[in-house]
């Protein structure tokens, strides 16, 4: 029995700021999803389940949120599960709603990410102490700044690389109205200005830290015949995980990236990701990582990502468009971060990503990791169906 | 055979909740001794007000006043008082269903004994000497005498200075204990050694030991002493010091891989110019004072090691 | 179910769990999960290779520590890379997920594990953390107390009375003598009350433990298993948050679930129910409708060990264990998640006839 295709047919999300003061966490993730459900012009008594999906707990001090939510999500008397899979989650989260779908369980599922890190901070979360082990670091850029600088050193790459990328991110940015940072008046010398975080990463190209939430409605083949407005067909969709630190694991390029990305191509009958899709939305949190994942995902051979970026490839009217929406270095609640990269990816080929649309997008990529960068998630979707 | 190791591990923050506008309503109210309530469409009227209708899911913000009295739905006697809990001498929960509501809210009844308790019986708001705007500003319920005055009028939910947070402080307490690996390896540590554990299947040394190798899935358990010395293969410099880090700023965070392990671990590097730190430094532990672990690495003089020595160990 | 027309027969063909006990001091989480993962590995003969997804289950509040599950992730050799999910949720819920994957026909095997230690911190207080965050919470009402609230709202109706309660409660225990994993076994004295009207012999033991469960498609299952208990149904429900808007007395959430999982289309000779409290049983007893003559947790039930996390998982895991030894045919296995009975899982097990 061959799987139901799946497609998107509403989108929603908040306007991501540094701190929502003006709703309870139920009232933020309610924003994003009624968003959805009038995109989709749908009830809440047309969602089958719901999935939702964020970081720690502790972010938000609420266990299990899901628990409190489930009045607030049309959830009373449906299916309601709650995925975590670290930065990764929104991801994750989308990819398993799209399988209830797939797998012919429900034939509309809801499925939402989000953080309202605000109510502790993001700092405090990502460094809790942890008896008999030395406090080194705090929050995750010194985390993965080694790693950056392992990619400058693997491949040569001028040192300007990453200003480009954060750059880049934040002046799409402006041309989004939900993402969080709108720097009006930057410029590249105020980017590579900006004082070094964590050598070799800079203030200027660290993500945010932000609240926010971002919702879509999945449905069949009948709920698209329905649906006002185009879909999102998904083409491909997968998951893959590595450990976090093991003998020989390459940090910089990840295997269980490259597995991800072959897998979803495979599905997606993509033979040459360059050349093929269109467009990626990708996790990006800290600048160096769009040309390291341009790798990782086959965009550019190893060692030649920065190429890309610098020869302007990437920026938002260039041949391979990264991260219109200004991605995760312009907006960054943890839990939402990854579905956000897969809702822009299905804004793009619905034609509803406004000032920062990509004419002509038919094929996008949408990419989320997390971790220690072990667990990867990534669909394509399409404005048509998907062949098979 | 090592003593367990435990530490304790505190969780604690005072989390800042933003308020929705039936919540604000709410818990304003309940500063000016008002008890609210809201209504569905249907009629009913929920007490606590919640935002979002639980059967319908709508959005619902039509408010009511509601009686500070009420009757008891159901209880449980609580002879011994928790951390955080309403009062600290031994009382009911209860759930009161609040004269002129159809739902009921849980809180705490103050009474001599649980045979001074029942189902059904009647209840009134005891109020919070003094009030912020939170569900505490209900100290307790308290027996009351009085019958049933059903009271729901429509209420705009509007007072001054409308209260549109609660500071809610958490704290946990929990043991942690490492568990064998980890033990053995701080347990070497206190020795000034650092020892790792090999995999009996792909004979990696992995240092810290987790007692299980990751990329074989089995138990590891073979000691292996590595170091003393090792090599920076990455690095970063870190200028932003954080809360609870006793380090100075700037300071470089790097992994080094000691002689005879097949990972790079993570610390410090010291007694050298941060700039001066580079990929390929060969570097040694510098034990601290009855410390746990090195307090950081300092180069030992050798020439640096070559790139394709640790390319692998990034 | 939606749309379900031939649809992939997938069973349960492997089962392990720890010997649950009180305290795992001197293990890591890691190294308490592993064995059970080599156990439900070795008795299908399979190596991770095999596998085609890996889900688990488990919560960072339980121990304290944000991530673990990253940690665990080593006792299962994620190498070369897995395909591989996680739900901060009682593995019941993994298990669901697990199911949903392999209907899609992307794999046709799967690993399910769920770890919990409950003895680093207070439990009691930590499941707090679970309730409403404005209303409840800064209130600090215990497990026991909410449970106990339930329990008083039964005895007021006239479903149970402490006798009975501690009837369940024996009952367990003593069938849990048969069960070499269990925490609590044999006769335990009911004892004083914690909150009343519940004593110490109405609530479950704290404990640390893990479980596994391996899932197989159609052939594949027949393949690794002699005797595969198929999921017939599964499906899962969650009610309003708010204790004083629900009914305490009766779970409609595990009645719509048993009913679209098809419980209710033929009788069961055994129900293995989450219940970590003696009142509990009585309420699902009811929305299940299971008369005298099924056997109820012939494991002992999560009164006789309550691996948080696990336990859902582990009555899945008894059903079809039981399945799997030709002591039952037909079985329900019942989870639960949060407040009072407020999010619940039922799941239809069947053995080929014999």
């Amino acid at each position: 029995m061959s799987k139901e295709p799946v497609a998107v047919v509403g989108i929603g999300q908040t306007k991501h700021v540094a701190a929502r003061r003006d709703v309870s966490i139920a009232g933020l993730v309610r924003e994003a999803a009624q968003r959805a459900l009038e995109d989709a012009q749908l009830t809440w008594a047309d969602i089958d389940a719901v999935v939702i999906g964020k970081a720690p707990d502790f972010f938000e001090g609420v266990m299990m949120p899901e628990l409190y939510l489930a009045d607030a999500l049309g959830a009373v008397g449906k299916p309601m599960l709650r995925v975590h899979t670290a930065g990764s989650v929104g991801g994750s989260t989308a990819l398993v709603a799209a399988n209830l779908v797939a797998a012919r369980v429900h034939g509309t599922v809801l499925t939402l990410a989000f953080e309202k890190q605000s109510e502790s901070n993001a700092m405090w979360g990502l460094s809790l102490p942890i008896p008999f082990q030395q406090p080194l670091l705090a929050g995750a850029g010194g985390f993965f700044a080694p790693h950056v600088r392992a990619y400058m050193r693997r491949t040569g790459a001028p040192d300007t690389v990453g200003s480009l990328v954060a750059y880049k991110d934040r002046r799409n940015a402006l041309k989004n109205p939900y993402a969080h940072l709108h720097e009006h008046d930057i410029t590249l010398e105020k980017v590579q200005a900006s004082p070094m975080l964590w050598d070799p990463i800079r203030y200027s190209e660290t993500c945010p830290s932000s609240d926010g939430a971002c919702a879509m409605v999945l449905t069949d083949r009948a709920g698209v015949a329905r649906a006002p407005r185009p879909a999102a067909w998904m083409h491909g969709g997968a998951m893959r995980s590595e450990p976090t630190l093991f003998a020989g694991k390459d940090c910089v390029s990840p295997q269980a990236g490259k597995d991800c990305a072959a897998d979803v191509y495979r599905q997606a009958g993509i033979a040459d990701p360059r050349r093929d899709i269109d467009a990626v939305e990708m996790y990006v949190p800290f600048s160096w990582y769009e040309p390291m994942w341009l790798e990782n995902l086959g965009f550019a051979d190893e060692g030649e990502g920065w190429k890309l970026t610098e020869s302007g490839v990437t920026e938002l009217d260039g041949d391979l468009p990264v991260n219109m929406s200004g991605g995760v270095l312009s907006t960054n609640p943890i839990g939402a971060s990854g579905m956000i990269r897969f809702a822009e990816a299905a804004l793009q080929v619905r034609g509803q990503a406004g000032e920062h649309q990509v004419e002509g997008a038919r094929r996008v990529l949408g990419h989320a990791y997390g971790g220690g960068s072990q667990f990867f998630s990534m669909w394509l979707v399409g404005s048509e169906p998907p062949a098979s | 055979m090592p003593e367990v190791l435990k530490a304790p591990l505190v969780l604690e923050f005072p989390f800042t909740r933003s308020l929705g506008p039936v919540q604000s309503a709410f818990l304003t109210g309940l500063r000016e001794r008002v008890v609210l309530g809201v209504k569905t469409r249907d009629g009913r009227t929920l007490v606590p007000p919640v935002e979002y209708d639980p059967v319908t899911a709508e959005e619902i913000r039509d408010l009511v006043e509601v009686a500070p009295t009420g009757t008891v739905t159901t209880w449980a006697w609580n002879h011994e008082p928790r951390r955080g809990q309403p009062l600290d001498t031994p009382f009911a929960w209860v759930l009161v269903r609040l004269d002129g509501a159809d739902t009921a809210l849980l809180h705490a009844l103050d009474a001599p004994g649980p045979d001074a308790v029942r189902t059904g019986m009647r209840v009134r708001v005891r109020w919070a000497g003094e009030r912020t705007g939170a569900i505490t500003d209900i100290a307790c319920f308290e027996p009351y005498d009085g019958d049933e005055s059903p009271r729901s009028t429509g209420h705009s939910g509007e007072f001054e200075n409308m209260v549109t947070g609660i500071v809610a402080p958490a704290r946990l307490d929990y043991v942690y204990s490492p568990g064998r690996a980890q033990t053995d390896y701080i347990h070497a540590l206190s020795e000034q050694r650092t020892v790792g554990e090999r995999c009996p299947s792909c004979r990696k040394v992995y240092v810290p030991p987790r007692g299980a190798c990751p990329t074989c899935g089995v138990a590891t358990a073979e000691h292996v002493e590595v170091g003393p010395r090792g090599t920076v293969t990455t690095f970063c410099i870190v200028n932003i010091k954080a809360k609870n880090l006793d380090i100075e700023v700037p300071y470089v965070y790097a992994h080094i891989a000691l002689d005879g392990a097949d990972l790079a671990l993570h610390g410090r590097i010291g007694g050298i110019p941060y700039g001066q730190v580079r990929m390929g430094l060969r570097v040694e532990a510098v034990w601290s004072e009855g410390g746990r672990y090195p307090d950081h690495y300092r180069p030992t003089g050798e020439p640096d090691a070559d790139y394709d020595a640790y390319k692998e160990l990034l | 179910m939606h749309g379900a027309a031939a649809m992939r027969e997938i069973a349960v063909v492997a089962f392990a769990q720890t010997d649950h006990r009180r305290t795992t001091d001197e293990l890591s989480e890691v190294e308490m999960l592993m064995p059970v993962l080599h156990g439900v590995l070795e008795q299908t003969g399979l190596k991770t290779a095999d596998i085609d997804f890996t889900c688990s289950g488990s919560s960072d509040y339980l121990a304290g520590r944000a991530f673990s599950f990253t940690l665990a992730l080593d006792g299962v050799g994620a190498w070369p890379p897995i395909s591989e999910s996680h739900v901060e949720m009682d593995g019941a819920w993994a298990l669901y997920e697990a199911w949903t994957k392999l209907l899609t026909g992307d794999a046709d095997t799967a690993l399910v594990y769920s770890y919990g230690k409950s003895s680093p911190g207070s439990v009691r207080d930590v499941l707090t953390r679970q309730l409403d965050p404005y209303y409840v919470a800064p209130l600090w009402p215990d497990s026991v107390a909410l449970a106990a609230l339930q329990a008083q709202a039964l005895i007021d109706a006239g479903d149970t009375d402490e006798p009975a309660l501690a009837a369940v409660a024996a009952r367990s225990r003593t069938d849990a003598s048969a069960n070499s994993h269990a925490q609590v076994r044999g006769s335990v004295p009911q004892g004083e009350y914690v909150v009343r009207p519940l004593r110490t012999g109405d609530c479950p033991p704290i404990g640390d433990g893990a479980a596994a469960v391996i899932l197989a498609a159609g052939d594949r299952a027949r393949e690794l298993c002699e005797r595969p208990a198929w999921i017939r149904g599964i499906d899962h429900r969650i009610e309003a948050h708010g204790l004083g808007v629900r009914e305490l007395t009766d779970s409609p959430s595990t009645r719509l679930a048993a009913e679209k999982a098809g419980a209710f289309e033929g009788p069961v000779d055994t129900a293995e129910l989450h219940a970590p409290f003696t009142a509990q049983e009585v309420v699902l007893r009811k929305a299940l409708r299971l008369g005298d003559d099924v056997r109820v947790n012939p494991s002992g039930g999560a009164l006789a060990a309550n691996p948080v996390m696990a336990a859902g998982l582990i009555r899945i895991g008894e059903a079809a264990a039981r399945i799997h030894r030709g002591e039952s045919d037909r079985a329900l296995a019942h989870a639960t998640s949060g407040p009072c009975l407020q999010q619940n899982l039922v799941a239809v097990l069947e053995g080929d006839p014999r």
